[in-house]
Formats: C-alpha cells, structure tokens, sequence
C-alpha cells in the first residue's frame, strides 16, 4: 500500500509538469483555437533565457520576472512575424509552420548553450516539506506555481474585459471585428500569454528533469494527452488532465503494463479521449450545424 | 491527360531509366531512396492532400512496412521481392483499423492523435516480448539482393531498377483511383464533408479506406526502403521521420502526383545541404526552408510548376489573339 | 667550417638519393604526400545531439595537429558528417565519405545502430571503421570483420566487473538495477548478468526507461519498494543525476553502482549533489577533468589549454570532450606509426600493433593494448568511489 501510495505521489509531481504546460497548450488554443505543436521548445528556450540572466548574476526572482517579461515579448513577436502570414493558410499550412519553428528553436538552443545539460536552481527550500520523503518542496511549490497561475487565468478570462475580448476574438473573429476588437492583437496577446505562461512552466520543471534543450521532448506528448482529457478550451480541465496523466502513467507503469510501454499509454490516452468523448472531462461540447 | 503531358513522362522516365549508367553507386543509392520516398510521400498525400486527413504519425506505417520486409526476409527467408506486397497488404490493414477510430476526428485533433502515434512507435518496437521477432533495439540486418537472370547489373543499379518498377506501378494506381469516382469522393469530403454525406457518399468507408491505403503506400514504401538501407532498428522510426514525410508534401505539394516526387528531392538531398552549411544547426536551415516555402510557395512546387506553366500558356494566348 | 660543411653534405646527399632509399610511400584513396583525409559521422541534430560535440571536438585537435605541422608532414583533412542518429542516414553518409569523398578511413562513427548499419558494408568495402564510439561488445571480432574495431572498454565487461564485486563483498545482496531500454542499457545488463552467472536471481527488481521520459522518478521508487539492498544504475548523465537525487530524497540508501558513462563529477554529482553521491562506485579509465584530483595534472591542463584554444565553445564540464581528446590522440598515434605507408591495410595492422600505449589522459596503470586478435584497445578499468568530494581509486586494474 506504501508503495502505491509513493506512486501516486510521485505521479502529482510529474503530473504537476505536465499540467503546466498544459495549461499553456490551452491557452494559445483559447486565443487562436490552435494546437501549438512547438510549445514545449518556446518553453524550453524561454529557460534558457533565464538561465543566461541567472548566469550573469541577476537574483532568481528579477531573473524569473525579466523572463516572464521576455517570453511574452517574444510570443507576441512570434505571432506577429511567423504565425501571421499564415493565418488565413489551411490548417496544414499552419501545422507545418508549427513544425518549422519547433526545430529552429531546438537547434537553435543546442547552438548558442550547447547539449550538455545544466542544472537550474528552484526558489523552493531543499529540504522537503515536515520531513516527508515522498514529494520535494520544490514539487509542491511547482504544484502550487501552476494552481496560482490557473487561478490568475481563470479570473483574467472571466471576470477582466480583456479576457472576454480574447474569448470572443477566437470564437467569433468577424462578430468581434464589428464590435470593435482588434482581432490581429488579441490573437497577439494569446501567443504572449501562452509563452509566458509556458516559460514560467519551463523555471518550475528544469529543476526536475534538468536543463538540455530536449527537456521538453517527452514532457509535450503526455502534456498534449492532459490538455485534451481534460478538455483543450478548459484551463482548470488542463490541470486536471495533468494531474490524472501523471498518476495514471505511474501507477500504470509501476504495477500494471510495466515501464516499457508509458508511451503507449500516453497514445491510447489520446485516442480514447478523442473518440469517447472528444471535449474531454471539462471542456465545452462543441456542436456543428449544417 | 494531354499529349504534351504524356511527352514530359516519356522524358522524364527515359532519364530516370538512363540515370544508374551516368552517376555513381552511392548516387544511384540515393536516387533510390529519392524514388522510395517517393511513394511514401504519395501514401501521405493520399490521405492529407486528396482526403484532406492530417497524419503526423506515418513514419509509423513506413516502420510496419520495413519491419514485416526485414523479418519475413530474416526469420523466414522469403526473397525480398515478395515481401513487398505482404508489406503493403499488412500496412493496409493496420491503416483501416487505426483510420476506423479516426474517423471521428477532425483536422488538429487528428494530427494530435497521429502525433501521439508516430511518438510511441519507436517504444512498440523495442517491446521486449516481440524482441524474438524484431531483433529488440539492436535491429535487423539484411542481406542485399543480387540481380536475377544473371543481368549485367550491380546490386545497387538493379535496387533502383527495381524500386523504379514498383514506384511506377503504384504510381499509376494512384493516378487511376484519384481520378475516378472514389478520389472525387475522396476530395468531396475534404472540401465539404457535410455536403458530401449529404449527396450519399459513404463517408465513413471513404475515410477509413483512404486511411488504409494510404498506409499501404508507405508501408511499401517502408519495405522497399528497408532492403536499400539493409538494417532496421526501432530509433531509426522515430516522430522526426514523420514529421519530414508532412514536410515532403507541403514543399512537394498537396494534392499533387508529381508533387511527391518534389518531395522525395527535397527531403533527400536538403538535410545534406544544410549539414555542409552549417554544422552548428542542420535543422535550424531545415525549418528556415520549411517556412519560407509555406510563405512563398503555399502550394509546393508542384502548385508552383502548375501557376508557372498557366500563366506562361495565357500570356501566349495573350501574344496570339489579336484584340478586337 | 668542416662543421657545417659535412651536414649539408649529408643532406644534399640524401636529398640526391635513389627514391627507393627512402621510405616506401604507398596509398589508398584519401592519402597524398600533403593530407590524409578521415571520415566521421556524428549525430549533430536528433535525439542523441549531446554526443554531437565529440565530432566537434575531434575536429578542434586534427586542426591543432595541423597547426603544428601535421603528421608526418601531412595535413589532416577531417570530414564530419551528420547523421541525426539515424541508421539510415549513416548508411548514406558511409556511402558518400567512401565512394564520393574518398576517405582513407572512417573514424569514431557514433553510436550503436548506426555501426551496426555500416558494419557489413565497411568490411565488405575494406575500409577501416576505426575506434567506433559505442561500448558494445561486437567490435571486437577481428576474424569477423577485420576491418571494425573500437576503442573505449565495452559496457559487457564493466557489468561483469560490478557483477563480481558484488559476489565478492556481498554475497547475499539484493539488486535492484535500473537500465535505458536501448542497445547501450541492454549490453550493460548483459554484461552484469553474465557476471552473476548462477546468481543472477540476486536481481529483485529491474526496470527501464526511454529517453523520451522526463524523469526516472518512478522507477527509482518501484526500486525502493522492491526491497533491494544493492543498486547498479545504467543511465545516461540526465537521469544518474536524477536517479542519485531521488533515491536520496526517498530515503534509500543502498549500495549504489553507477555506470562509468555517467561518473563525471562536473556533468553529473554536482547537479544531483555531491553529498548525495557520497558512497558511489564506478569505473574509469580516463582522468576526470572536473574531478579536483585531478586539478593539476599535466595531462588535464594540457586539455584545458586546447580547449580554450581551439574549442572555446565547447562545455568543459562534459567529460565527452576529453574522451574526444583522448581518442584523437590514438588516431594520431596509429597515423603516426603507418608513416609513409598509408594503405587502409596498414592503418589497420598499426591500429592493432598498439603495445602497452599510454594515453596521458588515462588513468594510472590503465593501457591501451592491441594485437591481431584482439581488437579492443581499452580492455582495463580502475574501480572508484565517491568520497564527497572526489573519485578515490581502490582495489587493482580489473580487467585484462
């Protein structure tokens, strides 16, 4: 029973990652209504960028803040330059788009900061929480990170005026435009939001699973598999989705199809979601009319 | 199609016919794997361009493919030409089971899930209970095959004459079926698939067969790529394979025959060219090609081909009708 | 005056002299009287992009050796190709340095599958594929493929050395092992399992992980869950630092084995923590340049200087960059010793004339030995443990 316990407790923190970036998957598709397929490397070299400031003395929390500063900069540029172009394209033009930045920004990391991997420091306490030898601090810090983070967005959507022009720019693009909203922007504001959001899920997850610039390979699959389980248009459904991954691929692994096959798990998550029911636990229904 | 159409082929086949005397071994090798690619670039577009069916998961297929060659041709010794179809007939089966669930998906959602496909395959593979047949992470090796009949040719020349062959065939299969009534079929559900249902096609058998034999192409193609290369190993089929197949036809073209073609090149020879660039970041030159070309080009270079020769043949209408 | 007189005598007699007075000059493809032209293949792009910075570095020494005059008054030419780790492409990039460039040989291709898709063809085009860069026991077969051989000790033998160790000092041990589900993780496996022989039901737990996964943090609890005692980790950097951490934080304190890939002090117990590390054992057979034990060697320092010389990009903290370094070296030995008779066939026979060298980089009483039947130049290893602060060397060279 311990160790099963263990298992789901390691499971929230792996979870914690991925809810994480998950929730910036959903937030770049509740702006845009696009899956980003080069979320997890924006993230990564985001932290990287950090890492650079850390290096060159700046304290971890003004880094952590130019950072988020920065990421945003650089989402809104990225849509601005290299998404824009391609708004009106078909989706696969989009995707393809997608793929093309994804290599760039993992090549171009490897690059300037090299392959080998580099240690990133937490603002979390090194000794874990009452003693407990189940979950870092950092862990739980990260876990708590991503809920702050949940929160803001959830208050910065429903209750903000911008927030609602955001939602009604990616749902209804022409109706926002004769209201008045500047669509182009909001989509630009999406992207900045996502990449800071992401950056800010890159700080929280290097301390785990170390600085290199394939960091986010693996992390991106599982963290699609939570945003779609718990609903892609739902940042709390994300979280959730998080957590539910994390858990059920340890606990999977650990005393059901064994290691060898997490990744299979990961794609049959994906595919039953999908099929069953495709808006996930939280997410909306969407119906089309003819 | 028009004479002057069918005159380009007749050139373009005679060269390709010519081409292993005039090269070298290795370039003669590359080629073949230009005209392997080829047709898995055409399976893809089979189901992306013509069906309008996202899939960033067929490096998968491409893998079945290789391995059902290796392992027939390894653990039961039948000759490489034979397992070519066996391929093709097994990748169709796995592209319609895995196309019946797919049906319910639309454009990103599907990508998603082929997405998550192409990433577990290499773990499939190295799955220790089928290690007995796929020979585990240290892969297969294979023997390369020798000319028949005794022909005057070298393994590497009849490979290509072979791969030519095969590619040729199915070529010609794909043309006749995009352009009867399933591939309008086909194209109607890409275009408007509500409509499409609605004048009585059978959308679901559509979708899930076009998911088939789309596999079956790269499935082929998988195979045949597999007896050039001789060696099959489960990391060599990775999500990055099928991400440069979705780049082959997007430069290549959508909805395009010889678009895959243009594909195969510049999936072939461009990493090369970007290596000699620059060694620091291959891929970075890669991505930089792979965006302009969805700037400049949208329509590949198949598209791009398409809008040069119309606007060459209006502007000599232009020149021939006298105005008024 | 006689005393200069008589030695431009002897030089332009010399100079005078019938070509078959001098050293017969005899080459293959890829050698001239003005460069000697080496192949590489290198994942620079891919998944196992980390190793790429052993091309790069390989090539930052040939263009030192050339600076310096080259060997034997020949230029290095060094062609280094990337193959994203991808067999296929090796296959292809094999075919372009032998039949388009025309390489004298190919030297240090990277990684297991990739050789083993070049291996027939190497051979079967009598082309040196020299002092590969992967740990798997198949190299050595000079009967076999005569043409192939490797350079660094295998993983199978130090398995066997961790094996014996055990049986040795603690014969009732319960292990628990962890190894990455590739070629590189199973060979270990192989080698450690072989090395318990009977015994081998001394293994309570074994699991894998894949590359992809972000951390090993489960695996490393289902290990503590199953009770075991004794733990062999065969992980790359990225997940020892993880796996050492963890099973720290857990509470899990066993007798802990850590493959040499992973042994630097700088690239791997540092970010886990050194005193998380205390207690570790391993093997080595090179010196560890982050290792402060090592701080003022002559052969570190010399590495050090080449690196902020010739390779000041490179990370200093990645131990694969002196492993470069030390295998750059033996090439340049073997090129050495062939002198003027540069045919693949002689480049061979040198490599495997290597009689009790000594690479600085080595560690004490560790040699490189070959001869024609046997084509492994490491077959020594010195065992080591973690004291804090540095490697402590213990107990004698194991291994041949």
């Amino acid at each position: 029973m311990d160790a099963f316990f263990h298992q789901v407790l390691a499971g929230l923190a792996t979870g914690g990652i991925y809810a994480s970036v998950a929730l910036a998957l959903v937030m770049i598709y509740q702006a845009t209504h696009l899956i980003n397929f080069a979320q997890g490397e924006l993230a990564m070299f985001c932290t990287y960028l950090a890492w650079a400031l850390i290096n060159a003395g700046f304290g971890y929390w003004p880094a952590f803040l130019l950072t988020v500063g920065l990421s945003f900069l650089l989402g809104v540029a990225i849509e601005r330059v290299v998404i824009r172009p391609v708004e009106n394209s078909p989706v696969l033009a989009v995707v393809v788009v997608f793929i093309g930045l994804l290599v760039i920004l993992n090549s171009i990391t490897g690059w300037i900061f090299t392959y080998t991997m580099k240690t990133f420091p937490s603002p979390f306490p090194t000794e874990p929480l009452f003693g407990n030898r189940f979950i870092s601090s950092h862990e739980i810090g990260a876990i708590c990170v991503t809920l702050v983070v949940l929160l803001l967005l959830y208050a910065f959507f429903r209750f903000t005026p911008l927030g609602l022009a955001m939602r009604a720019a990616a749902q209804n693009p022409a109706s926002a435009k004769l209201v008045g909203i500047r669509v182009g922007w909001m989509l630009a504001l999406g992207w900045g939001l996502a990449a800071a959001i992401g950056a800010v899920a890159g700080m929280m997850v290097a301390p785990i699973v170390f600085l290199d610039p394939n960091m986010m390979g693996g992390i991106l699959l599982y963290a699609f598999a939570a945003a779609l389980v718990g609903g892609v248009d739902s940042p709390g459904g994300a979280v959730f989705g998080g957590f539910l991954v994390g858990v059920l691929e340890n606990v999977l692994g650990a005393f059901v199809i064994g290691n060898e096959l997490k990744l299979a798990v990961a794609l049959v998550l994906i595919i039953g979601v999908l099929v069953v029911r495709p808006s996930g636990f939280f997410g909306k229904v969407h119906v089309t009319r003819v | 199609m028009n004479r002057r159409a069918l005159i380009v082929i007749a050139v373009l086949l005679a060269a390709a016919c010519v081409l292993p005397f005039l090269v070298s071994n290795y370039r003669t090798f590359q080629f073949t794997l230009v005209l392997v690619y080829a047709i898995a670039l055409l399976g893809l577009n089979i189901l992306t361009g013509y069906n309008g069916q996202i899939s960033l998961g067929h490096g998968a297929f491409y893998a079945i493919g290789a391995y059902t060659a290796a392992i027939l041709m390894d653990k039961f010794g039948v000759p490489y030409w034979a397992t070519v179809p066996v391929a093709g007939a097994v990748c169709l089966l796995v592209g319609f089971l895995f196309g019946l669930p797919a049906l319910r998906l639309e454009g990103l959602y599907l990508a998603l899930a082929t997405f998550a496909l192409g990433v577990s395959m290499p773990q499939l593979l190295k799955y220790h209970h089928l290690e007995k047949w796929t020979g585990g992470v240290q892969g297969i090796v294979i023997a390369k095959p020798d000319p028949p009949f005794g022909l005057p040719l070298n393994p590497d020349q009849w490979l290509y004459y072979f791969t030519l062959a095969v590619m040729l065939v199915m070529f010609f299969l794909a043309w006749n079926l995009l352009r009867g009534r399933i591939g309008r079929a086909m194209m109607a559900i890409r275009d408007q698939h509500i409509a499409a249902e609605a004048m009585g096609v059978n959308t679901a058998m559509v979708k899930s067969l076009t998911f088939g034999v789309s596999a079956l192409y790269t499935g082929v193609a998988g195979a045949l790529g597999a007896i050039a290369v001789q060696f099959v190993a489960p990391d060599s089929f990775n999500i990055f394979l099928s991400i440069v197949f979705l780049v082959g036809i997007v430069i290549g073209g959508l909805a395009s025959i010889p678009g895959a073609i243009f594909g195969a090149i510049f999936i072939q020879f461009v990493p090369n060219i970007a290596d000699e660039l620059s060694k620091a970041a291959p891929w970075a030159i890669f991505g930089v090609f792979l965006i302009g070309f969805v700037y400049l080009l949208p329509y590949g270079v198949a598209g791009a081909i398409r809008m040069l020769l119309a606007r060459l043949a209006r502007k000599g209408q232009n020149n021939r009708s006298p105005a008024g | 005056m006689k005393h200069i007189l008589v030695p431009i005598a002897a030089l332009l007699a010399a100079a005078l002299a019938s070509p078959a007075a001098l050293a017969q000059k005899k080459y293959d493809p890829g050698a001239t009287d003005k460069e000697i032209k080496i192949g590489n293949i290198n994942p620079y792009s891919g998944p196992a992009s980390a190793y790429g910075t052993i091309g790069k570095a390989i090539g930052a020494y040939f263009k030192k050796v050339n600076d310096e005059g080259g060997i034997n008054g020949r230029k290095i030419n060094y062609i280094s190709v990337d193959d994203g780790y991808s067999p296929p492409k090796t296959v292809e990039m094999a075919r372009k340095l032998v039949e388009q460039d025309e390489v004298l040989l190919l030297f240090q291709p990277l990684g297991t599958p990739p050789n083993s898709a070049i291996h027939k063809y190497m051979n079967a085009k009598k082309v040196p594929q020299l002092f590969v860069a992967t740990g798997a026991t198949k190299w050595n077969d000079p009967k076999g493929h005569p043409w192939t051989m490797g350079w660094q000790p295998n993983y199978q033998t130090e398995g066997t050395i961790y094996a014996k160790h055990i049986l040795k000092n603690k014969p009732n041990a319960k292990i628990a092992v962890l190894y990455q589900n590739d070629d590189y993780g199973k060979d270990y496996l192989k080698g450690f399992k072989d090395g318990l022989g009977a015994k081998a039901s001394m293994i309570v737990k074994e699991v894998s992980y894949e590359v992809a996964d972000p951390t090993v943090d489960s695996q490393i609890v289902q290990l503590q869950a199953s009770g075991a005692d004794t733990f062999f980790n065969i992980t790359i950097p990225k997940f020892a630092a993880q796996a050492i951490r963890k099973s720290y934080d857990i509470g899990w304190k066993p007798v802990h084995y850590l493959n040499n890939v992973s042994a630097s002090v700088g690239a791997v117990l540092t970010p886990a923590g050194l005193d998380k590390s205390v207690g570790l054992i391993s093997t080595q057979y090179l010196k560890d340049p982050t290792d402060a034990a090592w701080a003022s060697d002559p052969a570190v320092l010399e590495w050090t200087a080449f690196m902020a010389k010739y390779y000041p990009e490179g990370d200093k903290i990645d131990a694969a960059n002196f492993y470069a370094w030390a295998v750059a070296k033996t090439m340049e030995q073997v090129l050495k010793q062939a002198g003027n008779n540069l045919t693949r066939e002689n480049v061979m026979k040198q490599a495997a004339s290597l009689k009790d060298f000594v690479l600085a980089a080595s560690l004490p009483g560790i040699k490189i030995n070959t001869s024609p039947t046997d084509f492994a130049p490491f077959e020594s290893v010195q065992l080591i443990k973690f004291d804090g602060k540095q490697w402590v060397r213990f107990g004698e060279v194991m291994g041949k």
